[in-house]
């Protein structure tokens, strides 16, 4: 687990995707921090880092002597998350590459549409 | 945990002014570090660094020839509760002949207050180390794997490891880190390790101490030490422009490309201009940074820091 960024937000990010792809439903509970640094081999205290960014966010809440649970809206937050910074981090980035190539935003449009199709018809 | 230590506050090691001298070499000068308690810290740096004879005094092995090394508030050389509260396994550790794994297993008890025998029981299986041979006779691997287990079963409240993966393969290696992170989680202590698998064990440091000819030349957290440094590669003309004027630490040119690691944080606008230019920006690795602050002694200019040398010959062709 490498893409240059801090761990423990790497961390945060992969429970964050768990929730958002429904791996852990609102109401159960994540991973401990000994079974996500064994699993990782990432050191606790990272782990425990990266877990209370999405106490802090709400996605998690504690339940003393228990451990982590995934909180009611949690996987609607982060969807609402994504969908905000779909712009910034697909479309930006398709339209950069698309003008190092020449092409135009209509291009794109259909390059687009034709993906789609092609897609939705097997 | 219990500890006999004077100051309840005091981090789990503290050096101040630091220098250890043999004979005409200075093998540490001047290093002022605190490791606080509870956390892993990466002593990392080429071979002659300083790294194992560092561990060494927090062993109270050896004492300082100036400055003061204290563990847990108190001197590791005269107070006998510090020194047992230490677990340092040396790379090259000697055993008593006809030793065997039983008889050190009974042994060490005596010497760690918080011995776990079930931590050890898992780790002999873990690592498949006979209990027939004598220990002198185990190969390189075997006695890494042996360091390991009086190290992590010792729960010690500072445990030291000194390149513990030397001659295990990557199935032993990636034994020790699950155990060793599992423990700690379970035990929180400060362990100090030494290491030149900087990628492989990034992940299980909170800290890192750079040394570079004895010196400290980075003391931070993992994540400040990533955010201290950045790359930018791309046409040797694009970089060469872009950090014309930037502390370079490292360089490397292949073809017509070169990639510089640049001592600074990699901000927007750096990330900006770098693509305008045609270039790429990335974050450093932590061995990126780590070999930067090492380069060849023979590149160096004697007497001057080898990344300090990497700087100032930065341009020039070679």
């Amino acid at each position: 687990m490498d893409d240059g960024r801090p761990i423990f937000q790497q961390i945060a990010d992969q429970i964050a995707d768990g929730i958002a792809a429904g791996a852990y439903p609102e109401g159960t509970q994540v991973p401990s921090t000994t079974e996500l640094s064994a699993f990782h081999r990432i050191n606790p205290a990272t782990v425990g880092k990266g877990v209370n960014l999405l106490v802090e966010r709400g996605l998690l809440h504690k339940r003393r002597g228990l451990g982590m649970f995934v909180s009611d809206g949690a996987r609607a937050s982060l969807l609402a998350a994504r969908t905000a910074a779909f712009a910034r981090a697909y479309v930006r980035p398709l339209l950069a590459e698309a003008r190092a190539l020449g092409l135009s935003t209509d291009d794109v449009h259909k390059i687009v549409d034709e993906t789609a199709d092609e897609r939705s018809t097997p | 945990m219990t500890r006999q230590t004077p100051l309840a506050a005091a981090p789990a090691v503290r050096l101040r002014g630091v220098g250890r001298r043999f004979r005409r070499t200075d093998a540490l000068s001047d290093v002022t570090l605190e490791v606080p308690e509870g956390v892993v810290c990466g002593l990392l740096g080429r071979n002659g660094a300083g790294k194992t004879t560092l561990m060494s005094l927090l062993a109270g092995h050896g004492q300082p020839s100036s400055g003061s090394v204290e563990v847990f508030g108190a001197d590791p050389f005269t107070h006998a509760p510090t020194t047992s509260a230490v677990s340092f396994v040396r790379d090259d550790q000697r055993y008593p002949d006809d030793f065997r794994l039983p008889h050190l297993l009974a042994v060490a008890p005596r010497f760690h207050a918080a011995w776990s025998t079930e931590r050890a029981a898992e780790l002999v299986d873990a690592f498949r180390l006979p209990g027939r041979t004598d220990v002198k006779k185990y190969s390189r691997g075997q006695l890494s794997a042996l360091g390991i287990v009086l190290g992590l079963a010792s729960r010690a409240p500072l445990t030291v490891f000194d390149e513990p993966y030397l001659g295990l393969d990557a199935g032993a290696r990636q034994v020790f880190y699950r155990q060793l992170v599992t423990d700690l989680a379970e035990h929180p202590r400060t362990v100090v390790v030494s290491t030149h698998l900087v990628d492989e064990m990034e992940a299980l440091l909170d800290r890192v101490v750079v040394l570079e000819g004895g010196r400290v030349v980075r003391d931070s957290t993992v994540d400040e030490a990533r955010a201290a440094a950045y790359t930018v590669s791309g046409p040797a003309a694009a970089v060469d422009a872009l950090t014309a004027r930037l502390p370079v630490l490292a360089s490397h040119r292949l073809g017509g490309l070169r990639s510089a690691t640049v001592e600074g944080e990699l901000t927007d606008e750096v990330d900006d201009a770098a693509r305008r230019a045609g270039a790429q920006t990335g974050p450093a690795s932590l061995q990126e940074l780590v070999l930067a602050h090492g380069v060849e002694p023979e590149v160096g200019v004697p007497g001057v820091p080898a990344s300090a040398a990497a700087r100032a010959s930065e341009g020039v062709p070679a």
